[in-house]
Protein backbone atom coordinates (compact mmCIF):
# COMPACT_ATOMS: atom_id res chain seq x y z
CA UNK A 1 0.00 0.00 0.00
CA UNK A 2 1.29 3.50 -0.94
CA UNK A 3 2.40 5.64 1.85
CA UNK A 4 -0.31 8.08 3.06
CA UNK A 5 0.14 11.57 1.56
CA UNK A 6 0.96 14.27 3.11
CA UNK A 7 1.04 18.24 2.93
CA UNK A 8 3.79 20.47 4.33
CA UNK A 9 2.70 24.11 5.84
CA UNK A 10 5.66 26.30 6.69
CA UNK A 11 3.88 28.71 9.37
CA UNK A 12 5.54 31.97 10.55
CA UNK A 13 4.15 32.02 14.21
CA UNK A 14 4.87 34.69 16.68
CA UNK A 15 3.57 33.80 20.43
CA UNK A 16 2.55 37.23 21.42
CA UNK A 17 2.14 40.89 20.12
CA UNK A 18 5.83 41.73 21.13
CA UNK A 19 7.54 38.25 20.81
CA UNK A 20 10.35 37.59 18.14
CA UNK A 21 8.62 35.73 15.33
CA UNK A 22 10.22 32.13 14.19
CA UNK A 23 9.16 29.80 11.65
CA UNK A 24 7.99 26.27 12.05
CA UNK A 25 6.81 23.42 9.79
CA UNK A 26 4.52 20.70 9.71
CA UNK A 27 3.02 17.85 7.83
CA UNK A 28 -0.27 17.51 7.78
CA UNK A 29 -2.43 14.36 6.43
CA UNK A 30 -3.90 14.67 3.37
CA UNK A 31 -7.36 14.88 2.59
CA UNK A 32 -9.56 15.53 -0.17
CA UNK A 33 -10.71 19.10 -1.11
CA UNK A 34 -8.71 20.79 2.13
CA UNK A 35 -8.49 24.00 2.23
CA UNK A 36 -6.19 26.14 4.51
CA UNK A 37 -7.84 26.38 7.50
CA UNK A 38 -8.99 22.62 7.73
CA UNK A 39 -5.19 21.84 7.41
CA UNK A 40 -4.59 24.21 10.40
CA UNK A 41 -7.65 22.18 12.29
CA UNK A 42 -5.55 19.41 11.41
CA UNK A 43 -2.22 21.38 13.56
CA UNK A 44 -4.91 22.32 16.16
CA UNK A 45 -5.69 18.46 17.12
CA UNK A 46 -2.59 17.18 16.84
CA UNK A 47 0.30 19.93 17.54
CA UNK A 48 3.09 18.24 16.67
CA UNK A 49 5.83 20.19 14.05
CA UNK A 50 7.81 18.24 11.11
CA UNK A 51 10.51 16.85 13.38
CA UNK A 52 8.36 15.26 15.82
CA UNK A 53 8.42 17.59 18.69
CA UNK A 54 5.19 18.39 20.48
CA UNK A 55 4.35 22.39 19.88
CA UNK A 56 1.67 25.05 20.78
CA UNK A 57 -1.10 24.81 18.36
CA UNK A 58 -1.37 27.47 15.97
CA UNK A 59 -3.24 30.20 16.77
CA UNK A 60 -5.57 32.09 13.72
CA UNK A 61 -8.62 34.05 12.81
CA UNK A 62 -12.08 32.78 11.60
CA UNK A 63 -15.79 32.80 11.44
CA UNK A 64 -18.09 32.51 8.48
CA UNK A 65 -15.41 30.21 6.59
CA UNK A 66 -17.15 31.41 3.28
CA UNK A 67 -15.31 34.82 2.43
CA UNK A 68 -17.95 37.02 3.75
CA UNK A 69 -16.59 37.82 7.21
CA UNK A 70 -12.76 38.72 6.64
CA UNK A 71 -11.45 37.61 9.50
CA UNK A 72 -9.13 35.05 8.11
CA UNK A 73 -6.92 36.98 5.68
CA UNK A 74 -3.38 35.56 5.86
CA UNK A 75 -0.37 35.79 3.58
CA UNK A 76 -0.63 32.60 2.39
CA UNK A 77 2.36 31.48 0.08
CA UNK A 78 3.48 35.61 -0.51
CA UNK A 79 -0.41 36.74 -1.39
CA UNK A 80 -2.82 38.22 1.08
CA UNK A 81 -6.41 36.51 0.93
CA UNK A 82 -8.70 34.39 3.26
CA UNK A 83 -7.47 31.29 3.92
CA UNK A 84 -11.34 29.69 4.02
CA UNK A 85 -11.18 29.79 0.42
CA UNK A 86 -7.78 28.86 -0.16
CA UNK A 87 -7.85 25.20 -1.86
CA UNK A 88 -5.07 22.78 -0.76
CA UNK A 89 -5.48 21.20 -4.49
CA UNK A 90 -4.52 24.75 -6.03
CA UNK A 91 -1.69 25.74 -3.85
CA UNK A 92 1.47 25.67 -4.58
CA UNK A 93 3.66 22.87 -2.19
CA UNK A 94 4.81 23.39 0.76
CA UNK A 95 2.29 25.89 1.38
CA UNK A 96 4.14 29.23 3.40
CA UNK A 97 1.98 30.92 5.83
CA UNK A 98 2.65 34.50 7.30
CA UNK A 99 0.36 36.59 9.56
CA UNK A 100 -0.36 39.84 7.46
CA UNK A 101 2.55 42.41 8.45
CA UNK A 102 0.39 45.24 7.92
CA UNK A 103 -1.40 44.96 10.98
CA UNK A 104 -0.55 44.33 14.86
CA UNK A 105 0.06 40.63 14.80
CA UNK A 106 -1.95 39.21 17.84
CA UNK A 107 -0.35 35.44 17.90
CA UNK A 108 0.57 33.50 15.55
CA UNK A 109 -1.47 34.12 11.85
CA UNK A 110 -4.42 36.83 13.97
CA UNK A 111 -3.54 40.42 13.39
CA UNK A 112 -5.76 43.21 14.95
CA UNK A 113 -7.78 45.06 12.19
CA UNK A 114 -8.91 47.50 14.24
CA UNK A 115 -7.21 50.98 12.65
CA UNK A 116 -9.54 49.60 9.73
CA UNK A 117 -12.65 49.98 12.07
CA UNK A 118 -11.29 53.29 13.44
CA UNK A 119 -11.03 54.49 9.68
CA UNK A 120 -14.30 53.91 8.98
CA UNK A 121 -15.65 55.67 11.99
CA UNK A 122 -13.12 58.61 10.59
CA UNK A 123 -14.59 58.67 7.64
CA UNK A 124 -17.81 58.23 8.86
CA UNK A 125 -19.16 55.55 6.90
CA UNK A 126 -22.60 55.19 7.41
CA UNK A 127 -26.03 57.28 6.79
CA UNK A 128 -27.12 59.05 9.48
CA UNK A 129 -30.28 59.07 10.03
CA UNK A 130 -31.03 59.46 14.21
CA UNK A 131 -33.01 62.59 15.25
CA UNK A 132 -35.59 63.26 17.77
CA UNK A 133 -37.93 63.15 15.31
CA UNK A 134 -39.66 60.55 12.21
CA UNK A 135 -37.78 62.36 9.13
CA UNK A 136 -40.22 60.45 6.67
CA UNK A 137 -39.27 58.40 3.83
CA UNK A 138 -35.56 58.98 2.40
CA UNK A 139 -35.64 59.70 -1.58
CA UNK A 140 -34.74 57.07 -3.74
CA UNK A 141 -32.10 55.68 -5.86
CA UNK A 142 -31.13 55.17 -9.17
CA UNK A 143 -31.32 51.21 -10.23
CA UNK A 144 -28.14 52.68 -12.29
CA UNK A 145 -26.25 53.91 -8.96
CA UNK A 146 -27.59 50.78 -7.16
CA UNK A 147 -26.06 48.64 -8.78
CA UNK A 148 -22.16 49.77 -8.42
CA UNK A 149 -22.85 50.49 -5.25
CA UNK A 150 -23.63 47.47 -4.34
CA UNK A 151 -20.66 45.96 -5.41
CA UNK A 152 -18.57 48.70 -2.97
CA UNK A 153 -20.89 47.69 -0.07
CA UNK A 154 -19.23 44.23 -0.63
CA UNK A 155 -16.35 45.06 1.38
CA UNK A 156 -15.78 42.67 4.29
CA UNK A 157 -13.00 44.94 5.98
CA UNK A 158 -10.77 41.85 5.53
CA UNK A 159 -7.35 44.03 4.89
CA UNK A 160 -5.89 42.48 1.92
CA UNK A 161 -6.22 45.65 -0.20
CA UNK A 162 -4.28 47.32 2.71
CA UNK A 163 -1.56 44.18 2.77
CA UNK A 164 -1.01 44.51 -0.98
CA UNK A 165 -0.67 48.17 -1.09
CA UNK A 166 2.68 49.47 -1.03
CA UNK A 167 1.96 52.64 0.31
CA UNK A 168 0.10 51.37 3.19
CA UNK A 169 2.77 50.92 5.79
CA UNK A 170 4.94 52.00 8.92
CA UNK A 171 6.11 55.20 7.04
CA UNK A 172 3.11 56.36 5.56
CA UNK A 173 -0.42 57.08 7.43
CA UNK A 174 -2.60 56.31 4.53
CA UNK A 175 -5.99 54.87 5.68
CA UNK A 176 -5.95 52.10 2.82
CA UNK A 177 -8.24 51.81 -0.06
CA UNK A 178 -11.13 50.03 1.42
CA UNK A 179 -12.01 53.59 3.79
CA UNK A 180 -11.52 55.22 0.52
CA UNK A 181 -14.20 53.48 -1.37
CA UNK A 182 -16.61 53.28 1.57
CA UNK A 183 -16.60 57.21 1.68
CA UNK A 184 -17.61 56.61 -2.49
CA UNK A 185 -20.40 54.64 -1.40
CA UNK A 186 -21.72 56.67 1.22
CA UNK A 187 -21.76 60.01 -0.58
CA UNK A 188 -23.41 57.76 -3.28
CA UNK A 189 -26.58 57.33 -0.96
CA UNK A 190 -29.24 59.84 -1.41
CA UNK A 191 -29.60 60.59 2.51
CA UNK A 192 -25.55 59.51 2.58
CA UNK A 193 -24.79 62.23 0.55
CA UNK A 194 -25.73 65.18 2.45
CA UNK A 195 -22.36 64.84 4.86
CA UNK A 196 -20.92 64.16 1.60
CA UNK A 197 -18.72 67.61 2.86
CA UNK A 198 -17.48 66.29 5.58
CA UNK A 199 -16.52 62.72 4.26
CA UNK A 200 -14.06 64.98 1.41
CA UNK A 201 -12.51 66.60 4.00
CA UNK A 202 -11.63 64.32 6.33
CA UNK A 203 -9.68 62.16 3.09
CA UNK A 204 -8.35 65.62 2.53
CA UNK A 205 -6.68 65.38 5.30
CA UNK A 206 -3.95 63.10 7.42
CA UNK A 207 -3.74 59.77 5.87
CA UNK A 208 -6.75 60.42 3.14
CA UNK A 209 -6.40 59.98 -0.46
CA UNK A 210 -3.17 61.83 -0.91
CA UNK A 211 -1.64 58.33 0.28
CA UNK A 212 -2.85 56.71 -3.07
CA UNK A 213 0.05 56.48 -5.31
CA UNK A 214 -1.66 54.59 -7.96
CA UNK A 215 0.08 51.15 -7.90
CA UNK A 216 -3.42 49.64 -8.16
CA UNK A 217 -2.41 46.14 -6.50
CA UNK A 218 -5.56 46.62 -4.08
CA UNK A 219 -7.78 46.11 -7.23
CA UNK A 220 -5.83 43.00 -8.38
CA UNK A 221 -6.17 41.62 -4.79
CA UNK A 222 -9.62 42.12 -3.45
CA UNK A 223 -11.55 39.25 -2.92
CA UNK A 224 -14.68 40.74 -3.59
CA UNK A 225 -14.02 42.40 -6.83
CA UNK A 226 -14.40 45.80 -5.85
CA UNK A 227 -13.64 48.12 -8.21
CA UNK A 228 -11.51 50.22 -5.21
CA UNK A 229 -9.06 51.96 -8.38
CA UNK A 230 -12.63 53.38 -9.69
CA UNK A 231 -13.72 54.29 -6.04
CA UNK A 232 -10.01 56.16 -5.64
CA UNK A 233 -10.07 57.89 -8.73
CA UNK A 234 -13.09 58.82 -8.16
CA UNK A 235 -12.81 60.41 -4.87
CA UNK A 236 -9.71 61.90 -6.73
CA UNK A 237 -12.37 63.68 -8.50
CA UNK A 238 -14.55 64.69 -6.21
CA UNK A 239 -12.19 65.68 -3.53
CA UNK A 240 -10.60 68.14 -6.55
CA UNK A 241 -13.88 69.72 -7.06
CA UNK A 242 -14.21 69.85 -2.89
CA UNK A 243 -11.12 72.30 -2.80
CA UNK A 244 -12.17 74.66 -5.81
CA UNK A 245 -15.71 74.88 -3.88
CA UNK A 246 -14.12 75.81 -0.82
CA UNK A 247 -12.34 78.13 -1.83
CA UNK A 248 -13.57 79.51 -4.76
CA UNK A 249 -16.97 79.20 -3.04
CA UNK A 250 -20.28 77.35 -3.93
CA UNK A 251 -24.16 77.54 -2.75
CA UNK A 252 -23.20 74.81 0.38
CA UNK A 253 -20.26 76.50 1.76
CA UNK A 254 -19.74 80.35 2.80
CA UNK B 1 -8.67 75.83 1.40
CA UNK B 2 -10.07 72.65 2.44
CA UNK B 3 -7.32 69.95 2.94
CA UNK B 4 -4.14 69.87 5.23
CA UNK B 5 -1.03 71.19 4.49
CA UNK B 6 0.03 67.75 3.22
CA UNK B 7 -2.90 67.23 1.01
CA UNK B 8 -2.20 70.87 -0.43
CA UNK B 9 1.41 69.78 -0.98
CA UNK B 10 0.48 66.66 -2.99
CA UNK B 11 -1.86 68.31 -5.29
CA UNK B 12 0.57 70.89 -6.10
CA UNK B 13 3.34 68.12 -6.71
CA UNK B 14 1.03 66.85 -9.34
CA UNK B 15 0.23 70.28 -11.02
CA UNK B 16 3.72 71.20 -11.10
CA UNK B 17 4.81 68.02 -12.86
CA UNK B 18 2.83 68.54 -16.10
CA UNK B 19 2.54 72.05 -15.61
CA UNK B 20 4.99 73.79 -16.01
CA UNK B 21 7.34 70.70 -15.68
CA UNK B 22 6.41 68.75 -18.09
CA UNK B 23 5.63 71.49 -20.73
CA UNK B 24 9.54 73.04 -20.06
CA UNK B 25 10.85 69.20 -21.04
CA UNK B 26 8.78 69.29 -23.79
CA UNK B 27 9.59 72.30 -25.21
CA UNK B 28 13.57 72.08 -23.91
CA UNK B 29 13.56 68.92 -25.83
CA UNK B 30 12.60 70.42 -29.05
CA UNK B 31 14.41 73.29 -28.90
CA UNK B 32 17.67 71.28 -28.18
CA UNK B 33 16.65 69.26 -31.68
CA UNK B 34 17.79 71.96 -33.38
CA UNK B 35 21.03 70.36 -33.26
CA UNK B 36 20.22 67.62 -35.68
CA UNK B 37 19.73 70.29 -38.40
CA UNK B 38 23.36 71.45 -37.51
CA UNK B 39 25.45 73.47 -34.92
CA UNK B 40 24.13 76.33 -36.56
CA UNK B 41 20.69 75.98 -36.30
CA UNK B 42 21.12 74.94 -32.73
CA UNK B 43 22.73 77.79 -31.78
CA UNK B 44 20.31 80.54 -33.33
CA UNK B 45 17.48 78.28 -31.40
CA UNK B 46 20.09 78.36 -28.19
CA UNK B 47 20.50 82.22 -28.80
CA UNK B 48 16.88 82.36 -29.26
CA UNK B 49 15.63 81.24 -25.85
CA UNK B 50 19.18 82.67 -24.15
CA UNK B 51 17.19 86.25 -25.18
CA UNK B 52 14.05 86.14 -24.04
CA UNK B 53 12.28 88.70 -22.33
CA UNK B 54 12.17 88.84 -18.19
CA UNK B 55 14.43 85.30 -19.01
CA UNK B 56 15.25 85.38 -15.18
CA UNK B 57 11.88 85.49 -14.29
CA UNK B 58 10.50 82.65 -16.63
CA UNK B 59 13.77 80.59 -15.61
CA UNK B 60 12.95 80.71 -11.93
CA UNK B 61 9.18 80.65 -12.06
CA UNK B 62 8.87 77.93 -14.76
CA UNK B 63 11.34 75.96 -14.06
CA UNK B 64 13.94 75.90 -11.27
CA UNK B 65 11.27 76.40 -8.28
CA UNK B 66 8.57 73.96 -9.86
CA UNK B 67 11.93 71.04 -9.75
CA UNK B 68 12.87 71.96 -7.07
CA UNK B 69 9.51 71.71 -4.85
CA UNK B 70 8.90 68.69 -7.58
CA UNK B 71 11.91 67.14 -6.65
CA UNK B 72 12.08 67.34 -2.96
CA UNK B 73 8.57 66.89 -2.28
CA UNK B 74 8.94 63.77 -4.68
CA UNK B 75 11.58 62.32 -2.92
CA UNK B 76 9.89 62.34 0.70
CA UNK B 77 7.37 60.87 -1.45
CA UNK B 78 9.55 57.65 -2.92
CA UNK B 79 10.76 56.97 0.61
CA UNK B 80 7.50 56.66 2.13
CA UNK B 81 6.68 53.61 -0.11
CA UNK B 82 7.24 49.81 0.84
CA UNK B 83 7.56 47.90 -2.53
CA UNK B 84 6.12 44.42 -2.94
CA UNK B 85 6.84 43.80 -6.58
CA UNK B 86 8.15 40.02 -5.90
CA UNK B 87 4.64 38.99 -4.29
CA UNK B 88 2.79 41.65 -6.22
CA UNK B 89 4.46 41.85 -9.65
CA UNK B 90 1.43 43.88 -11.65
CA UNK B 91 2.27 45.59 -14.48
CA UNK B 92 0.86 49.23 -12.53
CA UNK B 93 2.70 48.19 -9.31
CA UNK B 94 6.02 47.90 -11.40
CA UNK B 95 5.22 51.29 -12.82
CA UNK B 96 4.81 52.53 -9.28
CA UNK B 97 8.16 51.37 -8.49
CA UNK B 98 9.88 52.88 -11.74
CA UNK B 99 8.05 55.65 -10.97
CA UNK B 100 9.88 56.60 -7.44
CA UNK B 101 13.25 55.60 -8.95
CA UNK B 102 13.18 57.37 -12.18
CA UNK B 103 12.29 60.05 -10.19
CA UNK B 104 15.67 59.70 -7.77
CA UNK B 105 17.35 59.14 -11.03
CA UNK B 106 15.93 61.89 -12.91
CA UNK B 107 16.46 64.12 -9.69
CA UNK B 108 20.42 63.31 -9.68
CA UNK B 109 20.79 63.53 -13.60
CA UNK B 110 19.15 67.25 -13.68
CA UNK B 111 21.25 68.79 -10.81
CA UNK B 112 24.52 67.53 -12.55
CA UNK B 113 23.30 68.50 -16.01
CA UNK B 114 21.72 72.01 -15.01
CA UNK B 115 25.30 72.68 -12.59
CA UNK B 116 27.45 71.67 -15.74
CA UNK B 117 25.22 73.61 -18.61
CA UNK B 118 22.98 76.68 -16.74
CA UNK B 119 25.25 77.17 -13.59
CA UNK B 120 28.69 76.78 -15.03
CA UNK B 121 27.75 79.32 -17.80
CA UNK B 122 25.83 81.94 -15.50
CA UNK B 123 29.43 81.65 -13.49
CA UNK B 124 31.22 82.66 -17.57
CA UNK B 125 33.18 79.45 -17.14
CA UNK B 126 31.52 78.38 -20.86
CA UNK B 127 29.36 79.55 -23.07
CA UNK B 128 26.03 78.31 -24.72
CA UNK B 129 26.77 76.49 -27.71
CA UNK B 130 26.99 73.53 -29.54
CA UNK B 131 30.23 72.94 -28.87
CA UNK B 132 29.48 72.79 -25.12
CA UNK B 133 27.26 70.09 -25.13
CA UNK B 134 29.32 68.26 -28.00
CA UNK B 135 32.71 68.31 -25.63
CA UNK B 136 30.30 66.73 -22.61
CA UNK B 137 29.01 64.07 -24.85
CA UNK B 138 31.82 62.73 -26.82
CA UNK B 139 32.94 61.08 -23.51
CA UNK B 140 31.68 57.88 -23.61
CA UNK B 141 31.08 58.11 -19.86
CA UNK B 142 28.44 61.06 -19.77
CA UNK B 143 27.28 60.10 -23.49
CA UNK B 144 26.06 57.39 -21.42
CA UNK B 145 24.99 58.78 -18.21
CA UNK B 146 22.53 61.31 -20.26
CA UNK B 147 20.96 58.76 -22.23
CA UNK B 148 20.06 56.96 -18.91
CA UNK B 149 19.01 60.62 -17.49
CA UNK B 150 16.94 61.68 -20.44
CA UNK B 151 15.58 58.21 -20.55
CA UNK B 152 14.66 58.20 -16.75
CA UNK B 153 13.30 61.67 -17.17
CA UNK B 154 10.48 60.98 -20.35
CA UNK B 155 10.05 58.15 -18.47
CA UNK B 156 8.81 59.73 -15.22
CA UNK B 157 7.00 61.87 -17.60
CA UNK B 158 5.23 59.38 -19.42
CA UNK B 159 4.19 58.04 -16.15
CA UNK B 160 3.76 60.76 -14.22
CA UNK B 161 1.09 62.22 -16.91
CA UNK B 162 -0.63 59.09 -16.93
CA UNK B 163 -1.35 59.33 -12.92
CA UNK B 164 -1.84 62.96 -13.15
CA UNK B 165 -5.28 61.95 -15.27
CA UNK B 166 -6.14 59.87 -12.51
CA UNK B 167 -5.00 61.84 -9.24
CA UNK B 168 -7.34 64.60 -11.13
CA UNK B 169 -9.96 62.34 -11.42
CA UNK B 170 -9.87 62.72 -15.58
CA UNK B 171 -9.55 58.59 -16.56
CA UNK B 172 -11.97 57.01 -13.75
CA UNK B 173 -12.48 53.82 -15.37
CA UNK B 174 -10.21 50.99 -16.13
CA UNK B 175 -10.67 51.29 -19.88
CA UNK B 176 -9.94 54.99 -19.42
CA UNK B 177 -6.82 54.49 -17.52
CA UNK B 178 -5.73 51.55 -20.09
CA UNK B 179 -6.28 53.78 -23.15
CA UNK B 180 -4.08 56.39 -20.98
CA UNK B 181 -1.73 53.75 -20.61
CA UNK B 182 -1.15 53.25 -24.68
CA UNK B 183 -1.09 57.17 -25.01
CA UNK B 184 1.67 57.10 -22.20
CA UNK B 185 3.81 54.80 -23.73
CA UNK B 186 3.67 56.68 -26.81
CA UNK B 187 4.59 59.86 -25.50
CA UNK B 188 7.83 57.95 -23.84
CA UNK B 189 8.50 56.27 -26.99
CA UNK B 190 8.37 59.61 -28.93
CA UNK B 191 9.95 61.68 -26.14
CA UNK B 192 12.39 59.76 -25.80
CA UNK B 193 13.31 59.41 -29.41
CA UNK B 194 13.31 63.63 -29.37
CA UNK B 195 15.55 63.20 -26.67
CA UNK B 196 18.44 60.40 -27.20
CA UNK B 197 18.15 61.57 -31.23
CA UNK B 198 19.58 64.82 -30.12
CA UNK B 199 22.33 63.25 -28.08
CA UNK B 200 23.41 60.76 -30.80
CA UNK B 201 23.94 63.76 -32.71
CA UNK B 202 26.27 65.59 -30.50
CA UNK B 203 28.24 62.44 -29.45
CA UNK B 204 28.97 61.32 -33.12
CA UNK B 205 27.05 64.13 -35.25
CA UNK B 206 25.04 61.84 -36.98
S1 LIG C 1 -11.95 46.39 -0.38
FE1 LIG C 1 -11.75 44.18 -0.80
S2 LIG C 1 -9.67 43.69 -0.13
FE2 LIG C 1 -10.15 45.68 0.76
S3 LIG C 1 -10.93 45.23 2.80
FE3 LIG C 1 -12.72 45.35 1.43
S4 LIG C 1 -13.05 43.24 0.74
FE4 LIG C 1 -10.99 43.30 1.62
S1 LIG D 1 -13.61 32.87 7.77
FE1 LIG D 1 -14.78 34.57 7.10
S2 LIG D 1 -13.74 35.13 5.31
FE2 LIG D 1 -12.68 33.33 5.86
Amino acid sequence: MSEEKKITLIIERQDSPESAPYEETFEVPYRENMNVISALMEIRRNPVNAKGEATTPVFWDMNCLEEVCGACSMIINGKARQSCTALVDQLEQPIRLAPMSTFPITRDLAVDRSRMFDSLKRVKAWVPIDGTYDLGPGPRMAESKRQWAYELSKCMTCGVCLEACPNVNSKSDFIGPAAISQVRLFNSHPTGEMNKSERLETVMGDGGIMGCGNAQNCVQSCPKGIPLTTSLAAIYRDTAIESFKSFFGSDNKL
Amino acid sequence: MAGNRDYINRRIHSLLGVIPIGLFLIQHLTVNFFATRGPEAFNAAAHFMESLPYRYVLELFVIFLPILFHGIYGVYIAFTAKHNVSNYGYFRNWMFMLQRYTGVITLIFIAWHVWETRIAIGLGWVDLNYQLMENILTNPFFFWFYVVGVVSTTFHFANGLWSFFVSWGITMTPRSQRIMTYVSIIVFLAVSYVGVRTLFTFAYGI
